[in-house]
């Protein structure tokens, strides 16, 4: 669906975007993911037309977005960072006149508002106007105004930005229904957004891919970590544990009480399993809690850029 | 182009320019200047005709006595200098607030040709002129219940403002095209309309060829043969050049802006 080839983008001296390809199939969301700064916007906005790469090209939907530009405008939604609306229109006004100006007929113009309203939650404010919602509603006027007349393809600059959490899980399902229908590129700084959202991530760094994969095995790359609290000797317990295979290192966690926390690095995850669970039942030790720590995507993304950097 | 787009932009804009609180600011203003000014002109006028009446040497100045040249002319004059300091006041916001609020993102990711929001623009605020020349057809409607003027050059002085407005109007779009900045906007487009308002004052100072095409290029000079009753074609390719060439103008700025 989209179809990104060696897309450069050069602001005077400044290269934005530096050779970045990569490919969207139809009905998947994609997560973009990088510091402030990236070039997450800039890609987006090649995407959207709004101005063209240096070098490389953009396929969206079959069209190319520099020489089918409006072609490629009739198939998209997008919704800029900062949420641009016209302050000095009521919310179902504007949604009648985006729908309007993306190619609704006149007579279905009222119709493809109402329904976008409804789906977006926005009854409630639809003859407010925008200059006086809160920033939830606008950011809802946003995506509204992105899903009015049902684009293939939907481009969203991180779109829970400045929401309570309520409302960024209503978002997020929001989002998560329009996977399948739509094809959606979502940029982020929110790691545990992407996780929930995308099938897939690209993370981006200074203009560059610096990793593609699922967020999964993003997470499952790293090595395996695994909390444990004990009750026992302190030493004992620390030296027993160094011994089981499949571990490659321990560190000591505060707990309370008699209990002791360690955290365990596994080499091989099953082999540490077991060899953790034979040392215990061996040593009569008394098992509190054991369980696998999610690596969180901060520590990926991190590493990832860290390691670019180096 | 795509006659429904510019409608929608046109619509969109209109609306804008209705819950705006500066149209009405500027509209009473010109309102205020003009009426003034023909106050003034017509005040003169009446004392003028009255003394005639008991002196003879006065009596023989028709031109003094003819209300289509002491009231109407040098009304179309000044009511035309007034829009030109009206106009960039109304145009300053059109593109440029668009930038300063990031609405031009999606205005230009919409499917939709940037020359349809260019005339959808512009035709919006020609609208908000015509209205303000409108309003103004009250001062013709008083001269001509209560004297008698010849109404041909009322018609053509006021296709003359007509012209005058809609080239200042695409000016003014044109400059607010180049910034984000309503203030700077505004600026430029007042140094420009003065500009081209004022470039007949050099014209005795150069040669008698350059002096007539300095003459010709002067935007004020050609709405004066109008006020007269006289349509010259000159002048209306002078108006519509004008305007071609700043919406043409606007265009490319807008283009330029994309490409970087």
């Amino acid at each position: 669906m989209i179809e990104v080839e060696n897309l450069t983008k050069e602001y005077g001296e400044f290269r934005a975007v530096d050779n970045i390809s990569f490919t969207v199939e139809k009905g998947e969301i994609l997560g973009f993911l990088g510091p402030n700064g990236a070039g997450k916007t800039t890609v987006m906005r090649i995407l959207t037309c709004f101005f063209p790469p240096t070098k490389g090209k953009a396929i969206v939907a079959g069209y190319n977005c520099f020489e089918d530009s409006l072609n490629v405008r009739r198939r998209i939604g997008y919704l800029p960072q900062r949420v641009p609306l016209y302050e000095d229109m009521k919310v179902n006004d504007y949604l009648r006149f985006v729908a309007a100006i993306k190619g609704a007929p006149a007579k279905e113009v009222n119709r493809k508002a109402a329904k976008v309203m409804d789906d977006c939650g926005l009854s409630d404010v639809s003859n407010k106007l925008i200059s006086a919602i809160s920033g939830g509603y606008r950011q809802r006027v946003g995506i509204a105004q992105a899903l009015v007349n049902d684009p293939e393809v939907l481009i969203l600059d991180e779109p829970t930005v400045g929401l309570d959490p309520k409302q960024i899980k209503e978002i997020r399902n929001l989002i998560k229904e329009l996977a399948g229908r739509h094809t959606v590129i979502l940029s982020t700084h929110i790691l545990p957004e992407v996780s929930i959202l995308c099938g897939r991530v690209i993370i981006i760094n200074k203009g560059k891919v610096v990793a593609v994969d699922r967020p999964e095995n993003l997470a499952t790359e790293s090595a395996q970590r695994m909390l444990l609290r004990i009750n026992g000797n302190v030493q004992m317990i620390e030296q027993e544990l160094s011994r089981v295979s499949g571990i490659q290192g321990v560190e000591r966690e505060q707990a309370s009480g008699d209990t002791n926390g360690f955290i365990v690095v596994l080499e091989d995850e099953k082999q540490g399993r077991q060899g953790i669970q034979a040392m215990i039942e061996r040593n009569r030790f008394e098992l509190v809690e054991m369980r696998t720590m999610e690596v969180s995507l901060e520590d990926i993304f991190i590493k990832l850029v860290t390691k670019e950097e180096a | 182009m795509n006659i429904r787009n510019v409608g929608l932009i046109l619509n969109r804009e209109l609306k804008s320019y209705v819950s705006s609180f500066t149209v009405y600011i500027v509209i009473i203003m010109f309102l205020l200047m003009t009426g003034y000014f023909f106050y003034n002109l017509t005040a003169t006028f009446s004392i003028v005709s009255y003394q005639a009446q008991s002196d003879p040497m006065l009596a023989k100045q028709y031109q003094l006595l003819n209300i289509n040249e002491t009231v109407i002319r040098p009304l179309f004059g000044t009511i035309g200098i007034i829009l030109l300091l009206m106009t960039p006041l109304l145009t300053m916001r059109l593109l440029a607030e668009e930038k300063k609020t990031g609405t031009i993102e999606l205005l230009l990711t919409f499917p939709i040709n940037d020359v349809d929001v260019v005339l959808g623009k512009y035709l919006a605020c020609l609208v908000v002129v015509l209205t303000m020349i409108l309003l103004t057809v009250t001062y013709s409607i008083l001269l001509v219940t209560f004297g008698e003027p010849e109404v041909v050059p009322i018609g053509t002085g006021y296709l003359g403002l007509v012209l005058l407005g809609a080239s200042a109007i695409s000016l003014g779009l044109f400059t607010s095209s180049l910034t984000e900045n309503q203030i700077v906007s505004a600026s430029i487009s007042f140094a420009m309309l003065f500009f081209f308002w004022l470039i007949s004052y050099s014209a005795p100072l150069v040669s008698a060829g350059m002096g007539r095409f300095l003459s010709y290029l002067s935007i004020n000079e050609h709405i004066e043969s109008m006020s007269k009753g006289v349509v010259d074609s000159e002048d209306i390719i002078y108006y519509l050049c004008f305007i071609v060439l700043f919406l043409f103008l606007t265009l490319r700025s807008l283009e330029t802006k994309r490409w970087r």
